[in-house]
């Protein structure tokens, strides 16, 4: 059920994400940023959870899911460290994520060559 | 008026050509000089396989018409790069007096315009005129990096890999005789995506200007190309200039269309690039200009004059279209 | 002809997207990627003795790795253009708008290149996403006690 649940839920973030681009002109970069605020906010007022009850990694592969985390952290640090908790909370959480990206971003790039499309 | 008919009609003494890999698998693949066996072509950078490309067109250019760069009073040369170093990287062993241009996706019309008026004008005894683009050079200058996944719409159009000059001079078939430059025209289409749309508005003002001009008629010539304004463009060309009195179903077609098998190929609305009509001219329809097969050809270069600053701003897309006329026998 | 009058006339001459087609080959090819990383959820839980919220750091770990080394290896703009969004939003696309302009300003330098540009699509995400989250984090504070 679980992988039923992440194709319905990863399947439909992504269908809405490409009507948003074909039918507004909105460019990928800021689908991106819409879908990570979006998540942020829907995160912050726990209704990302249900979309994750039901899609499971449907709902935390795709971007949004990172702005849920970011969300997620930061309330808990907040609950834990107070103010403080505003400023490390979101990366906090995130830092998984976003260390991979640069360490294997960087690697990738150092080892591959951009090819030319025929 | 915007049309000069030249003193002295020129000569275009030699062209040569050189294409990127998807240009020579595309239907015009044997009226090219060379074809690139890969993007990089042994350079380091795709910039440096550009300006070796220009080299390569201007030194072939000049082998075939049996002169030296010593003999070159001028070359004039352009390309869609940050400050045009393609031109002047490509160009900086030749030692030839040099004016870099920069009419986008036009500089093929634009160089051989000015060429030709430096040759008819007597100040010139032999001039070049030559351009390049690179679809990797263009694709990190204007739009993504490539490895990146986006998808193109409809009206996207492919830069294309190549380069073709020509050489200038005086005597002998055939000649360009006629030269409309054109105005800057800008109709308000502010999408990057569809450049075709952008500079049509540019190329019928020209278009019409030169036959206003001279009183000649579309049927006048065997073959009228615009630069790049791929399948939108020039199905918006056709019509308009359909509504103004010129039909020109018959004879006109666009470099972009004829560049590439669109459908085949997967090239959306077409290819683009100075390279464009630069490789279509000095590879294709010289030849046929040669054999006899076209006698009169008016081929009018187009240029987007956008930058990738100007896009994000959210301006508007200026056009330009220069027209050059030419002919196999002057009265 | 005035500029209106052409604009709408370029409107209705240019072709439109394939939305149907788009959004099916997004929903078909997005929906994979997540099941894959479902499926690295399952193993890590199941050979690893991973706990839930580990295993939901690990899989985007995982799913970024993935996404770098196919663009490295020139095949997530392959997949993209059929995919679209479905390559975009999934965390892969993130990982694939960090390394593709990595890659391609290398040539640039390795400080000034790769390490310059190698934020310039993606670095949008991380400055809204992180400054909705502080906006999250101050509501929370001030008045979530409240609630």
């Amino acid at each position: 059920m679980a992988y039923l649940g992440s194709f319905i839920v990863g399947g439909i973030l992504c269908a809405i994400a490409q009507i948003l681009i074909d039918k507004t002109k909105l460019t990928p970069a800021r689908i991106l940023v819409l879908y990570v605020v979006a998540g942020t906010v829907l995160g912050a007022l726990g209704l990302y959870d249900i979309i994750e009850r039901v899609g499971h990694a449907g709902a935390t592969v795709p971007l949004m899911g990172f702005g849920n985390t970011l969300a997620k952290g930061v309330m808990k640090a907040v609950n834990e460290k107070g103010l403080i908790g505003v400023f490390t909370g979101g990366i906090t959480a995130a830092a998984g994520g976003i260390t991979a990206s640069i360490l294997f971003g960087f690697l990738i790039a150092l080892i591959f060559t951009p090819k030319d499309k025929y | 008026m915007q049309t000069i008919k030249l003193k002295t009609p020129v000569s275009i003494l030699s062209s040569a050509s050189v294409a990127g890999v998807k240009e020579g698998l595309g239907p015009l693949k044997n009226f090219y000089d060379k074809v690139l066996e890969d993007a990089e072509w042994g350079e380091k950078t795709w910039e440096k396989t550009e300006s070796k490309m220009q080299t390569f067109a201007v030194t072939k250019a000049l082998e075939k018409a049996n002169l030296k760069p010593e003999d070159m009073n001028y070359i004039f040369a352009g390309d869609l790069l940050n400050q045009c170093i393609a031109s002047s990287f490509g160009l900086r062993n030749l030692e030839i007096p040099f004016f870099g241009l920069y009419g986008a996706c036009s500089t093929m019309a634009e160089s051989t315009s000015l060429a030709s008026i430096t040759v008819s004008s007597g100040y010139a005894d032999y001039a070049v005129a030559v351009t390049s683009s690179h679809f990797c050079t263009a694709e990190r200058q204007y739009r993504q990096p490539l490895e990146y996944g986006g998808q193109r719409p409809p009206s996207a159009q492919w830069t294309v890999t190549g380069s073709g000059a020509m050489v200038l001079g005086t005597g002998k078939s055939p000649y360009i005789t006629h030269i409309t430059t054109g105005k800057i025209v800008d109709m308000g289409i502010n999408d990057a995506n569809n450049m075709g749309a952008a500079m049509a508005p540019a190329a019928i003002d020209t278009l019409t200007a030169h036959f206003k001009d001279t009183g000649r008629t579309p049927d006048f010539y065997d073959l009228i190309v615009t630069g790049d304004l791929g399948k939108i463009g020039r199905e918006i060309v056709i019509e308009k200039m359909l509504e103004k009195g010129y039909d020109m179903r018959k004879n006109y077609n666009d470099c972009g269309c004829m560049v590439f098998d669109l459908e085949k190929q997967d090239m959306h609305a077409g290819g683009s690039g100075c390279g464009c009509i630069a490789i279509t001219l000095c590879g294709f329809i010289m030849e046929k200009i040669k054999s006899g097969e076209l006698k009169n050809v008016l081929f009018a270069g187009t240029g987007a004059l956008l930058s990738p600053t100007s896009t994000l701003q959210g301006e508007t897309i200026p056009g330009i279209a220069h027209a050059v006329a030419i002919s196999r026998e002057v009265d | 002809m005035t500029n209106k009058e052409y604009i709408d006339y370029v409107n209705k001459k240019t072709p439109n997207s394939k939305i149907l087609k788009n959004t099916v080959l997004a929903f078909i090819i997005g929906g994979h990627i997540c099941c894959v990383g479902q499926a690295f959820s399952d193993f890590y839980r199941i050979m690893f003795n991973l706990s839930v919220e580990d295993a939901k750091t690990a899989v985007p770990i995982t799913m970024v790795f993935l996404g770098a080394l196919f663009t490295g290896l020139n095949l997530y703009n392959k997949l993209a253009r059929y995919a679209g969004a479905g390559t975009i939003v999934p965390i892969t696309g993130f990982a694939n708008s960090i390394v593709s302009p990595a890659m391609e300003f290398k040539r640039e330098g390795l400080v000034l290149g790769l390490g310059a540009k190698m934020f310039t699509v993606a670095g949008p995400v991380l400055v809204y996403g992180i400054t909705a989250s502080v906006i999250v984090g101050l509501i929370y504070y001030f008045i979530g006690g409240m609630m």
